[in-house]
């Protein structure tokens, strides 16, 4: 694609981002800010699987910790900027300190010890009742105000979240193009190469969970204040698993992956509606299929489709798209 | 001293029901590289096969839990192992790893929509009465869990140690290309650590659930708990995760009891960062090297 196309294009999809309140309803707007606060965290994740090779289990913890950080700061009477702030930076120490430990020693660590990290935030939000109110939870957490402007109405709230994820979106795309960033691609391809031509690996990757988890604060802070009152479950193990899933079926390592990842999980429960509690059965099944007939997830599908319609000549090379699980090397 | 003992005991009893799970844990990563993050729900649902062939066939107790073990090894060795992972490692690690994650939330929330949201009571192979021995007052069932546990741990060490069969399976971990290269049916061996697997799961199926209630989420905990005691004890063999599963039992039941019961399941992240920070390799463990 060309850049002038591809400038048209992200001014087309700005646009429609603008004006997409406009034609809708309430829910609509919730659902839309809800994909924008959902795709925040998964850019999160695409960070630390795609790009540094790792598993996260606990993005849903790390937005647990930015939505109490942000709650309980507006409402002992902060502005709500220096409680986002505070929730990224909250999310990134903890992150340095449980990453720290884990990504010493050899893959698949980080998945054990997140996994534990998620059911251990999940029990101090739950059993701390003097700090976040236990299982009733955070109630009448306020909406941020901007030079006087209260943005209690949805389509107010929603503007100033996709200005939000809208700077956090390019922060990222320019780290990943950065020479900084490009050093996680070599460390994904072979992390041994990556250190032997003088790639701190271990602590790229332990930066890139730390920033990561700080995407996942980011999105708490705007999650709180979106739904208003927050309580335990979103903040659990099985949320945290989604996030990883929504990441890879969108297609982990490619930009857009999260995005569409997140449009995935917030609208699947939506178009399944008649289907119940069933839906969740129904998104683990099509996990499973993707994983096994196109692992680079969605972005994947349609670049192959893309593809095999510009040069059907060439069709036997469409299926060499990187594949970006790491193999790892045998001993 | 008494109470202290008799912590003990409970704790080596689901200590070793948490040693079965994790045995199956480490063989199945080292024989085929197969992570199995739904190594909690493989645990959890075998007990409701039992409860489905002992309401639906109206079958005794021991004959619903050998009929479980069965269907175990049908559906989460075969199965498992022809649906899910053969096609899915020719796409690497990863996608095996979501997959293994995806097949534990098809199987947590299937249990929770074909059977029931509610904790099933599960009955015990010996009655709950206490015996006293030597002053100690131990409950007639955990001795069971303990007895049954620890001679499954024995059988499977004298298949795999004493056995043709059992050494071709431990070259297989070791040395896949090697093993094949002198003769040994590689694939054959794979898929019976997947049958070992599945039936370790489900016979600690049948242990913990009259301890633990037959539920659909209780794959969370014993998932989280297998996987800590694999690395606990060592990744590079059996005795490792037998170490590490007793350990965490009785830790686990002491911390209940002396330190708080809140935070009772905070304990795997406790016993993961220190390891990771004084003995990386497990308390059983090699260094692994690693080649580019």
């Amino acid at each position: 694609m060309s850049r002038g196309l591809q400038l048209a294009l992200l001014l087309i999809v700005a646009a429609v981002l603008v004006l997409a309140p406009l034609g809708l309803q309430r829910y609509g707007i919730y659902i839309l800010t809800l994909w924008l606060v959902t795709a925040v965290a998964a850019l999160g994740v695409n960070l630390i699987v795609g790009y540094a090779g790792q598993e996260t289990l606990a993005q849903a913890a790390f937005l647990g910790i930015g939505a109490y950080t942000t709650a309980l700061l507006t409402q002992a009477g902060l502005p709500f900027g220096l409680a986002f702030l505070a929730a990224g930076a909250a999310s990134f120490v903890v992150g340095l300190l449980i990453g720290f430990p884990a990504l010493r020693v050899q893959k698949h660590y980080l998945a054990f010890v997140t996994l534990a990290f998620s059911v251990f935030v999940w029990l101090v939000i739950r059993n701390e009742e003097w700090l976040t109110g236990g299982v009733m939870g955070i109630r009448d957490i306020e909406r941020p105000t901007i030079a006087g402007l209260k943005l209690r109405p949805a389509a107010f709230f929603y503007w100033f979240v996709l200005a939000i994820s809208a700077v956090l979106t390019f922060v990222m795309w320019w780290l990943v193009r950065s020479p900084w960033g490009r050093a996680f691609t070599a460390l994904r391809e072979n992390p041994i190469r990556a250190e032997s031509i003088g790639v701190d690996v271990r602590s790229y990757k332990l930066l890139a969970f730390a920033i990561g988890s700080a995407y996942g604060g980011f999105a708490g802070a705007l999650y709180a204040p979106l739904v208003e009152f927050i309580d335990p479950a979103p903040f659990a193990l099985g949320p945290s698993l989604l996030f990883l899933l929504m990441v890879v079926v969108g297609g982990s390592g490619s930009f857009l992956g999260p995005f569409i990842g997140a449009a995935v999980a917030v609208l699947l429960p939506e178009w399944l509606r008649f289907a119940e509690s069933y839906y969740l059965l129904i998104y683990a099944l099509l996990v499973i299929v993707m994983m096994a007939f196109c692992p680079t997830g969605i972005v994947g599908l349609a670049k192959r489709m893309l593809a095999l319609r510009r040069r059907p000549a060439a069709r036997a090379s469409a299926g060499d798209t990187k594949p970006l699980a790491l193999e790892e090397a045998k001993p | 001293m008494a109470d202290f003992l008799q912590l003990v005991i409970a704790g080596l009893a689901t200590g070793a029901i948490y040693a079965l799970a994790a045995i199956g844990f480490t063989l199945l990563w080292q024989t085929s590289q197969t992570i199995n993050f739904a190594q909690g729900e493989f645990v959890m649902l075998p007990a409701f096969f039992a409860l489905v062939a002992m309401k639906m066939l109206d079958l005794p107790f021991s004959l619903a839990a050998l009929v479980a073990i069965a269907v175990a090894m049908l559906v989460l060795g075969v199965i498992f192992k022809t649906v899910i992972v053969d096609p899915l490692i020719r796409q690497g690690v990863l996608p095996l790893v979501i997959s293994t994650i995806a097949v534990g939330l098809l199987l947590k929330d299937g249990t929770k929509e074909f059977y029931s949201a509610e904790a099933q009571p599960f009955p015990t192979m010996l009655p709950d009465t206490l015996v006293d021995v030597l002053g100690v007052k131990i409950s007639l069932a955990q001795l069971g869990v303990l007895g049954v546990a620890l001679a499954t741990i024995l059988a499977l060490q004298w298949f795999l140690a004493g056995t043709r069969t059992g050494r071709q399976m431990q070259a297989t971990a070791q040395n896949p290309t090697v093993a094949r290269i002198l003769g040994v049916p590689v694939e054959r061996m794979v898929l019976y650590t997947f049958l070992i697997n599945a039936g370790l799961a489900a016979i600690a199926s049948l242990l913990v659930s009259p301890i633990y209630l037959a539920k659909f989420s209780n794959g969370e905990t014993l998932g989280l708990t297998a996987f800590v005691a694999a690395i606990v004890g060592g990744f590079n063999q059996v005795r490792g995760a037998i170490v590490g599963g007793l350990l965490v039992g009785v830790i686990d039941n002491l911390a209940a009891a002396y330190v708080s019961s809140s935070y009772r399941q905070a304990l795997p992240l406790a016993l993961l960062v220190l390891i990771i920070l004084f003995r990386p390799q497990g308390l059983l463990g090699r260094r692994e090297e690693r080649a580019v």
